[in-house]
């Protein structure tokens, strides 16, 4: 039975982790994650989960506890956003480096400076060469399936890799939604018992962790790791299959919403594809073929497919919730262009930034970049490459 | 069966730190691994370790020189690594997963401890974790070619405070980690060194005894970076202890206590003579930086004899009370 509740993002994935119930979760507060990690705490304190919450000094030791604990062989857990993330840089490589199936919720919130709580995608985008897996949420339901399907992802037997949960700080982490859970039971099943690999604490057959590595074989190890990301997206769709079979709810590589007979595309990740989706139904109410391509794996990123679902568009506008400073394009933009580039035939690409540091994404941004879209795809004259949008003149 | 810490049990011990290791001749690093493993020998252990020279050289590519589960993963954090560990032992064995009684050490150099690991160590001592964390205390950043670290003594010569014409090496104080630690309100706080193996040992054997977070800073010669002969680490650390540079004491439940009392204090001349990182001070005009290090070294010493005056004097009112 499942039970439906109306909940806010963060307490769908602090429930989410008490069904899948770590045996190691790690924490620091920070704004918007924050509640998250207090919701889970109450669960410890009140018995409704046995796991072992180490209260870390810092994000930096927050995900050096979650590595020690992953590699001593067992369920690993943690949270951030922003800060938290960007003090967490050196170890998300040292955490995929050693292959640890850490899952961890990442809030999406702008980062400093000027310190802003409220969302944008910079944090996420600033990790997503660390080697973690990437899936973004648009909202609280996805948060909570992606944070169940994550653990299977992240502890298969082919990849054995750390992934990370990305969703809206506030829009989504604070609002309240119509969510359904699944049964404790079915969750557990569904993540099943935890396989350790080569763990630490198998003290008859020790292990060393964190090799000095030189130029005679660096190169063989990173082509190596290189070469699990290509099973990724084989089992983030198989695990996305059978949840499908428990839930009910279907999940892909990305969403594709009105896409096949469309002419003229937006590409937008989280909250901000909901308002999309709807302004994109009034012009389709209106003879408009337009549609939305929503990454769900953002990392690693499905190159072909995503190029296969957008080349046949006229015009196709990226929308960015972070900017490369000092850099071409937004960077979920330089994804799509690359994914883009070896068709002849493809799309005229433009780029948007919008919604930095919490500012709202309202339809009418939406309405007045599909108008855009459409005068090029009728013309092909673009008139601005890449421009903030929704900004203050 | 609790095996006696003498060279006659010991000797039939196997070394879980073995040779092959890639770290300097004469470096006291490996011994001082090879004694606290020793120590440990009753149990089954796992080892953190920060970055440095001892984690460079000890597992390089296919190779480890650790025969205990040994666990790297950064610079600044061996304390939180090994606390999600340790952590997970926790979980596993509430959860019937793990039966064995095992200890978990950290070994850490001193850069990694006294500076840019300062706060995971603090983080996770005030977490209380059941851990022994040891720093091997070279007094620098030896790994990366001996830069001054908080552990440098005053007027050492290192790569980052060279003496100069106008400045006498590092000017400043050392930082006094072990008293640090030990205001953490922490069950056991020691300092000790490899010269003195079976009170390191004991040290050790004590502390991986005693159950939440304990820490021992322990004295280790580099003859690389302290310009020093490759075959004087344990001499050094003789005179280290000798001339009351490296008291050796500790800190249980609070209650100090000198382990070990020279019957007679040598001057610290005889200590840094021996050094090129201190040759400068044997510069003509320069007697008074030596006279100034006298005087620190005096003084703490003093303070620390206080410190163990002020426990014992309460130790011998609680026996009267009970009398
Ligand atoms: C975050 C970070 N900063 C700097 C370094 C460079 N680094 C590696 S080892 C080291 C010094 C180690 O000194 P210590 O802890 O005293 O160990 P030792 O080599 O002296 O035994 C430094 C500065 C690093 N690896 N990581
Ligand atoms: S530089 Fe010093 S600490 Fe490092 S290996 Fe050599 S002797 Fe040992
Ligand atoms: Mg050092």
């Amino acid at each position: 039975m499942t039970q439906i509740v109306a909940a806010t993002g963060n307490e769908a994935v602090a429930n989410a982790l008490r069904q899948v119930e770590p045996d190691v979760c790690a924490a620091y507060p920070i704004t918007p994650q924050t509640e998250l990690m207090q919701r889970f705490s109450s669960f410890v304190s009140d018995g409704k989960v046995k796991t072992e919450l180490i209260l870390v000094e810092s994000e930096h030791s927050a995900l050096s506890a979650c590595i020690g604990a992953a590699a001593a062989g067992g369920r690993v857990a943690t949270a951030t956003s922003s800060q938290g993330l960007a003090l967490m840089w050196e170890m998300l490589y040292i955490a995929s480096g050693f292959r640890l199936p850490i899952v961890m919720a990442v809030v999406n919130r702008a980062l400093s400076s000027p310190i802003n709580i409220h969302c944008d995608h910079s944090d996420a985008m600033g990790a997503r060469d660390s080697g973690w897996i990437q899936l973004w949420s648009e909202n609280a339901q996805e948060a909570y399936d992606n944070t169940i399907q994550a653990f299977r992802v992240a502890e298969h037997m082919d990849i054995r890799l750390p992934v990370m949960i990305c969703y809206d700080g506030f829009i989504i982490s604070h609002s309240i939604e119509r969510i359904e859970y699944l049964d404790d039971d079915v969750v557990k099943n569904f993540v099943g018992e935890y396989k350790p690999l080569y763990p630490l604490l198998d003290v008859d057959n020790p292990k060393s962790y964190g090799p000095l590595i030189l130029p005679d074989l660096y190169m063989e190890v990173r082509r190596a790791h290189a070469e699990v990301y290509k099973n990724v997206a084989k089992v983030v769709l198989e695990v996305a299959e059978e949840f499908k079979k428990t839930s009910g709810r279907s999940y892909g590589l990305f969403e594709s919403y009105r896409l096949d007979d469309a002419e003229i595309g937006i590409v937008i990740l989280n909250s901000a594809a909901g308002t999309t989706k709807d302004v994109i139904d009034e012009y389709r109410d209106k003879g408009v073929k337009i549609g939305l391509l929503k990454p769900r794996l953002f990392r690693p990123f499905p190159y072909e497919e995503i190029g296969k679902a957008l080349k046949h568009l006229k015009a196709v506008c990226v929308f960015d919730r972070a900017d490369a400073f000092g850099g071409s394009f937004g960077p979920l933009y330089l994804d799509i262009a690359t994914s883009l580039y070896h068709y002849r035939k493809k799309p005229v690409l433009i780029n948007k930034i919008y919604g930095l540091g919490g500012r709202d994404y309202m339809p009418e941004h939406a309405e007045a970049v599909i108008e855009e879209l459409i005068k090029i795809a009728k013309t092909g004259r673009v008139r601005s490459y890449k421009e903030y949008i929704g900004v203050r003149e | 069966m609790v095996t006696p810490l003498n060279l006659k049990e010991l000797s039939k011990k196997e070394l879980r730190f073995t040779a092959g290791h890639r770290l300097c001749a004469g470096c006291a690093a490996p011994t001082v691994v090879k004694m606290i493993l020793l120590a440990a020998c009753d149990y089954p252990v796992v080892v953190a370790s920060s970055t440095g020279c001892l984690e460079v050289s000890s597992c390089i590519s296919t190779y480890t020189a650790w025969k205990v589960p040994w666990i790297h993963s950064a610079f600044e954090n061996a304390a939180a690594t090994l606390s999600g560990v340790e952590s997970m032992y926790k979980a596993l064995k509430k959860q019937g997963k793990i039966d064995k009684e095992i200890k978990f050490i950290a070994i850490c150099g001193d850069g990694g401890t006294y500076d840019i690991g300062l706060q995971s160590l603090s983080g996770a001592m005030e977490r209380w974790h059941d851990m022994l964390y040891v720093c091997y205390n070279n007094e620098a950043y030896m790994n990366t070619g001996i830069q001054r670290s908080g552990a440098t003594p005053t007027y050492a010569d290192t790569t980052t405070c060279p003496a100069g014409s106008v400045i006498p090496g590092k000017p400043q104080p050392r930082k006094d980690l072990t008293k640090i630690m030990a205001a953490h309100g922490i069950p056991y706080v020691a300092q000790a060194a490899p010269s003195h193996w079976p009170d390191l040992m004991k040290k050790v054997r004590k502390a991986l005894e005693i159950p939440g977070p304990k820490f021992m800073n322990i004295f280790t010669p580099c003859n690389r970076g302290w310009r020093t002969r490759t075959d004087d680490a344990i001499l050094l650390s003789r005179l280290a202890v000798d001339t009351c540079f490296w008291p050796l004491y500790e800190v249980e439940k609070g209650v100090v206590r000198v382990t070990y009392k020279p019957k007679e204090k040598k001057p610290i001349e005889e200590f840094l003579k021996l050094q090129g990182r201190f040759r400068h001070l044997f510069e003509p005009g320069r007697e008074q930086l030596i006279s100034e290090l006298q005087r620190m070294i005096d003084e703490n010493w003093e303070r620390l004899l206080k410190e163990e005056e002020i426990f014992a004097s309460k130790e011998e009112e609680k026996e009267e009370v009970v009398k």
